[in-house]
């Protein structure tokens, strides 16, 4: 990739920038300053994340990205609620939150969806804890459910659907909740290649669609660039901000700008960020090689691979 | 078309399932005809037919063979009468038809005495002794393992307690139980309670556990708490494993009842089993023991077909 002559990740086009400037003016829904979290093992302390601080604004879509073990489920979740932190803040609308809660709907990357439960009755789960009637539950969840284009399997059970259509009805069910904020920690990480793809365009669709502010935990480069309005780096050891990327691809989205320049030079500037060069030969791919020898006859049909 | 019978964990075609189920009562039945048909199998007794001039044996009385043998040929020696007699199993194994016959006649052949009960009498007693036991069990042991599985705190404080409780063995308490209750059902019902109980709590305590936590998680960022989680998650969530283990928990119940009605019993199938031993009626004997276990499958198989009604989420519900 890098023989080609693209532009800077940085430049952006008068309409990206125009908007960008108007996105940084909207409301802050979620604010993280100084988040910090130790975790305490038997070989003493981990730092997992270290001095996070970022904002999100109000409908904006941010990806979290970076290598493995930069504690990137770890924050998501921690904005959750569902792990504590040692010192920082994290702010919703501006008031601190403390454990998990309604406000802050997650799609985890396994299927959670109650296996004893329709799907129906799955979406209906938050909407019957916030006290609403049964009638008036069910007539929303139905809405939800028709959002993610599964009303034909309402009244199906979990086991009955495919990998995907269970992410979107974990989708459905956290937006009946009508979060804040929805958080997703890697939500199509084990769906294969095709389901991904569509799942992302629905995702987009529903975006555009809803009031909802999205953190989107990834390990995907590609996935990162085409969601995000903006993308967090983090680099492992500890978890810390590398770098907040505000991505120069033009909204809105398709699939045909995967091999545009703006596209390309993000790409190129988080393989930089996530897989440095310098990185690599100490411990990377080259420090644990394959110890491997020769072990095609010499008399072999097919001498060489080449 | 030809598939294997044996492949690691591969499904059998329902016709072969079903084949290999109705064999599985089929052979040890089958071991048992040859037992009692074949004539040169085991039968190592003799049923006398003519005595001869041997004293002491009598028609239709039993010797061993090696006996009958030995008299035959003192006999021969002496110039006298020879014994006849053909060879027969021990009165304890009963062949296939006399027990068949039996599981009818047992239940129309009026007790001996006026103050024994008839089998359907007795079967009665010792169904409604498991019911008690069981249910007061589970009532108690249910609950509380639910929320041992839930609570670290309850789990710390109960099952130390029930771990070292659960070794103690149930019929030690026999004599305890009948000195405490009495003599009539509440000693029985005692005893099946102190084999379930303890082993339910901890049984139920781990299902509950086993419940996945992502499910939990996914609860509490839906608005899920304390008793929320506990009853819209947990309870639901462990619902189907919870039945399995009662279906197993059951069966303990049954062996447990065998213990109970050992001590102070004048009711009951074991009751009933015991007074037909003494009489030698060993195809009573195992017409009962037959409809223990009749009563016991049925039971599991009813419970295992509602099961699957219970819950139509369980794609393997077959168990």
């Amino acid at each position: 990739m890098t023989h080609l002559a693209l532009p800077s990740y940085r430049d952006q086009s008068p309409e990206v920038a125009d908007r960008f400037a108007r996105l940084k003016e909207r409301p802050v829904i979620l604010e993280v300053k100084g988040l910090t979290k130790t975790f305490d093992t038997s070989q003493g302390s981990v730092t997992a994340l270290k001095d996070i601080s970022f904002r999100t604004h109000q409908r904006e879509f941010v990806c979290v990205i970076g290598p493995s073990g930069c504690g990137k489920s770890t924050l998501v979740r921690t904005l959750a609620g569902l792990e504590d932190y040692n010192s920082g803040e994290v702010l919703l609308d501006g008031k601190p939150v403390h454990g998990p809660g309604p406000d802050r709907g997650m799609v985890f990357q396994g299927y959670t969806l109650f296996p004893w439960r329709t799907v129906k009755k799955n979406v209906m789960f938050g909407l019957e804890l916030a006290g609403r009637s049964r009638t008036a539950a069910e007539e929303e969840a139905l809405q939800w459910i028709d959002l993610v284009g599964l009303t034909k399997f309402a009244n199906s059970y979990p086991h009955q659907l495919s990998g995907g259509m269970k992410q979107r009805v974990a989708i459905a069910r956290a937006l009946a909740n009508q979060p804040r904020i929805l958080l997703m920690d890697e939500p199509f990480g084990a769906l294969d290649a095709q389901t991904r793809a569509k799942m992302q365009g629905y995702l987009l669709e529903i975006w555009k669609n809803i009031d909802i502010t999205i953190v989107f935990i990834t390990h995907d480069l590609d996935e990162a660039i085409f969601l995000a309005d903006r993308i967090l780096v983090l680099k492992a050891h500890p978890g810390e901000v590398q770098e907040l990327i505000e991505v120069p691809v033009p909204q809105p989205r398709s699939p045909s700008q995967f091999l545009s320049p703006e596209f390309l030079a993000t790409k190129r500037r988080l393989e930089e960020l996530i897989h440095p060069p310098g990185a690599e030969t100490e411990e990377g791919i080259n420090g644990d090689r394959l110890n491997m020898v020769r072990m095609v006859p010499v008399n072999a049909k097919v001498e060489s691979v080449f | 078309m030809n598939k294997p019978w044996f492949a690691v964990r591969k499904e059998l075609s329902s016709r072969r399932r079903t084949f290999l189920a109705v064999m599985s009562f089929v052979l040890p039945l089958l071991v048992w005809s040859l037992f009692s048909y074949v004539p040169f199998i085991w039968h190592p007794q003799v049923e006398i037919i003519e005595a001869g001039e041997v004293d002491y044996f009598r028609t239709g009385m039993l010797v061993d063979r090696a006996i009958f043998e030995q008299e035959k040929e003192t006999m021969r020696a002496e110039g006298r009468e020879l014994p006849t007699g053909t060879r027969t199993n021990p009165v304890y194994l009963p062949a296939p038809h006399q027990v068949a016959t039996a599981l009818y006649t047992a239940f129309t052949t009026e007790p001996q005495r006026r103050n024994e009960k008839w089998l359907h009498e007795s079967l009665a007693d010792s169904i409604q002794v498991i019911f008690w036991g069981f249910f007061l069990s589970s009532l108690i042991g249910v609950p509380l393992g639910i929320l041992a599985g839930t609570y670290v705190a309850v789990s710390r404080l109960t099952e130390p307690f029930v771990e070292f409780f659960r070794y103690l063995p149930a019929p030690a308490f026999g004599a305890l139980a009948v000195a405490i209750l009495g003599i009539h059902d509440a000693p029985k019902i005692a005893i099946i309670f102190i084999g379930t109980f303890f082993q339910q709590v901890l049984v139920v305590a781990n299902t509950t556990r086993k419940l996945d936590p992502a499910l939990l998680e996914a609860a509490m960022t839906l608005g899920a708490r304390n008793a929320g989680l506990l009853f819209k998650v947990v309870i639901p969530g462990i619902a189907s494993d919870l039945y399995r283990d009662m279906r197993i928990l059951l069966g303990w119940a049954w062996t447990y009842l065998i213990v109970a009605e050992m001590i102070g019993a004048s009711s009951g199938i074991t009751w009933f089993i015991t007074q037909q031993a003494r009489y030698k009626n060993f195809d009573n004997v195992f017409a009962a023991i037959l409809i223990i276990g009749i009563i016991g499958l049925t039971t599991d198989l009813i419970l295992a077909w509602l099961g699957r009604r219970l819950f139509p989420w369980q794609r393997t519900a077959r168990a």
